[in-house]
């Protein structure tokens, strides 16, 4: 079994800062980490290569320092890494974004592409299920748990107030939730291989075979009008009382804030 | 020259630095109170690779580094000395011995267990009348057929009842003095093999410190580690190496106390301002802060110089040396810089001043390793 997990570099922090002109993310003195979404796919793939002995590669799109997060990718047990970046790919949104590593992927043999739910720097949740549609292959999102029946993927799909058990022929896509498992440490062995004995493959422009329109700041029909930290929310009340009461309850305090 | 980490070194690094936060800091105020012992975490550390890291995977090790070996226990002992105290005694001395010394087969049977994670080890020396004078053996081992039979008491061991795999010293010719000692392998659960008073200590409190108690206890003869008569040797090389994980220790006992201290005197003010804006403060920190590069350098220097195949026992004195000495005056000033809190559990400052007390005693005391350093000198 050929397993490819998608990874990405983010921001070590929820609280990003927003540049008030450019409206983009400060990213400096920020450290990087692995996207925890990403992290816990990585792990997913690792323990399938644990049962069935599957080949593991990652792939990750970004700048040069992305190299870090796939060696500790390598570190922790993955078998191959693709690092694909050239400054042809940069500023491109989910769209160019999904193009690009789907034609990357489509280079690579697999069974199972995993791809994190979202990244906490962008937080869109496209980029997975787009590869998916790119490759022509059947996704499955949201995934709390996951194991293989035979070719087929069968994954547990989380939603706010209840879950489907939803299964897929491979070759299929899935996007794994941090609550998917705990990720394991890497090794101090696995962090000397990473360097010593592997290596990561590095994939420029010519390496990838997807059009010109479709990558990089051109390629991207997504433009960001703006961006703002989120706002506040007060933490929410639970009321748990008889229905009568806590529609007397919900009454007072919406006409004690003049909506009724 | 260049003093910076290699990639693979900071990557390390930062994996036991993320291990220390998330596994060990949690524990290390609960089992210094309780004098627990932390299997859970031993358990991790043997599950992740931590147990081999300077042994070569053919021996079932990590094939990491010595200084890698140094990054994991200076980051350990930033949160808690009991753990990184472990970790040292049973790479650097349990496991280090059998690797510089054992044959082919003693290496297969009882070093892989231990750097592959299955097994704890520990080094025993030290008896009621050995302790710096370690020739002064009256452990006794005679050989009878195709076994050892082995008399005597050793005190103050660290790893002691926990540890599977013992290395132990003791007289097979008490007429040749210091060549009558001999290095043999115990495992726990051999007859005649016992654990006695486990001590009370002023610090490193989770860690297991207890006397073992041979009665005619018989191992095979294929156990005798090194030849017959070379067991002063096998402790005095196996105690060089050890000298780095205990300046190792020192040294991440210093980090963690000033870190912990920085954070503190910038939030807690008197005199209407942070006390951080005192001169004394900014002046003892400054001081501390170089006494601690100092001694990193000095750690590291002998933990590269080991790798390198050259001699660094003499480097390996200086370095625990300099940093027990640093990580008890670090500790101490941080206390102080504490005020009262300092003295109080719950700030763990005071928990670490009395984890570093024991780098200036163990594995030789400041004293031995300056006649190891002075001997040098004047050879």
């Amino acid at each position: 079994m050929k397993i490819v997990v998608c990874i990405k570099q983010v921001p070590d922090t929820t609280e990003v800062r927003i540049d008030p002109v450019k409206g983009t993310l400060i990213r400096e003195g920020v450290p990087s980490i692995m996207n925890p979404d990403d992290k816990a796919g990585l792990e997913a793939a690792l323990r399938l290569k644990d049962e069935l002995g599957a080949h593991v590669s990652v792939i990750s799109m970004g700048p040069r320092q992305a190299d870090l997060v796939l060696r500790e990718a390598l570190a922790m047990g993955a078998d191959a890494a693709y690092l694909i970046s050239d400054p042809k790919f940069s500023g491109a949104d989910t769209w160019a974004t999904s193009s690009t590593l789907a034609a990357a992927i489509s280079k690579l043999d697999y069974d199972l592409v995993i791809a994190g739910r979202q990244a906490i720097d962008g937080d869109t949740a496209q980029v997975g299920p787009e590869i998916a549609e790119h490759l022509q292959i059947p996704h499955i999102s949201y995934a709390e748990e996951l194991h293989v029946e035979g070719n087929e993927i069968v994954v547990k799909r989380q939603f706010e107030d209840r879950y489907q058990i939803l299964r897929a022929k491979m070759p299929a896509l899935v996007t794994a939730l941090t609550e998917l498992n705990e990720a394991r440490y890497m090794t101090p062995g696995g962090i000397f291989d990473a360097y010593r004995e592997n290596e990561v493959t590095l994939w420029t422009r010519d390496d990838i075979p997807v059009e010109d329109s479709n990558i990089g700041l051109k390629g991207s029909p997504t433009r960001v009008k703006s961006s703002e930290p989120k706002s506040m929310k007060q933490p929410g009340t639970k009321i748990e009382t008889g229905v009568d009461e806590s529609v007397q309850y919900l009454v007072d305090k919406l006409k004690e804030k003049f909506v009724l | 020259m260049d003093f910076s980490l290699s990639k693979e070194h900071q990557m390390a690094q930062k994996l036991f630095r993320d291990f220390a936060i998330r596994e060990v800091e949690p524990l290390a105020e609960e089992i210094d109170e309780s004098h627990r012992f932390p299997w859970e975490t031993v358990h991790k550390m043997q599950k992740n690779g931590f147990m081999g890291i300077p042994f070569s995977k053919e021996l079932g090790g990590q094939g990491c580094d010595t200084l890698t070996y140094v990054l994991a226990v200076e980051e350990i002992a930033k949160f808690c000395g009991t753990t990184a105290v472990i970790l040292s005694a049973h790479t650097s001395l349990g496991a280090d011995a059998i690797k510089n010394h054992g044959t082919p087969e003693q290496k297969e049977k009882f070093l892989r267990p231990l750097i592959s994670g299955e097994k704890l080890g520990a080094f025993a020396l030290t008896e009621v009348e050995a302790g710096s004078d370690a020739s002064r053996q009256q452990s006794k081992a005679v050989l009878d057929g195709d076994e050892w039979v082995l008399n005597g008491t050793k005190m103050f061991i660290t790893n002691g009842e926990v540890a599977d795999t013992y290395v132990v010293f003791a007289m097979t010719d008490k007429s040749q003095g210091t060549r009558g000692i001999s290095a043999f392998i115990v495992e726990k659960g051999t007859p005649g093999f016992s654990f006695g008073l486990k001590e009370k200590k002023m610090g490193i409190n989770g860690s297991s410190t207890c006397e073992l108690i041979f009665e005619d206890c018989r191992i095979p003869k294929d156990n005798l580690l090194g030849r017959e008569g070379k067991g002063f040797g096998v402790a005095m090389s196996t105690l060089d190496g050890g000298r780095i994980g205990i300046g190792a220790m020192a040294l991440g006992l210093a980090e963690g106390a000033l870190d912990r201290t920085i954070r503190y005197v910038k939030e807690r003010k008197q005199f209407n301002q942070s006390i951080s804006k005192f001169q004394n403060t900014q002046f003892v920190l400054a001081q501390l802060k170089t006494e601690i590069e100092a001694t990193r350098w000095l750690v590291y220097q002998a933990a590269i110089l080991k790798d390198s195949g050259k001699p660094f026992g003499n480097e390996a004195a200086m370095a625990k040396l300099k940093a027990s000495q640093t990580a008890n005056l670090v500790t101490r000033e941080c206390v102080q810089l504490h005020g009262g809190y300092g003295y109080i559990q719950s700030f763990q400052v005071e928990r670490m001043m009395r984890d570093s007390k024991i780098t200036e005693i163990f594995e030789g005391t400041s004293e031995v390793m300056k006649m190891v350093i002075s001997g040098n000198l004047l050879r």
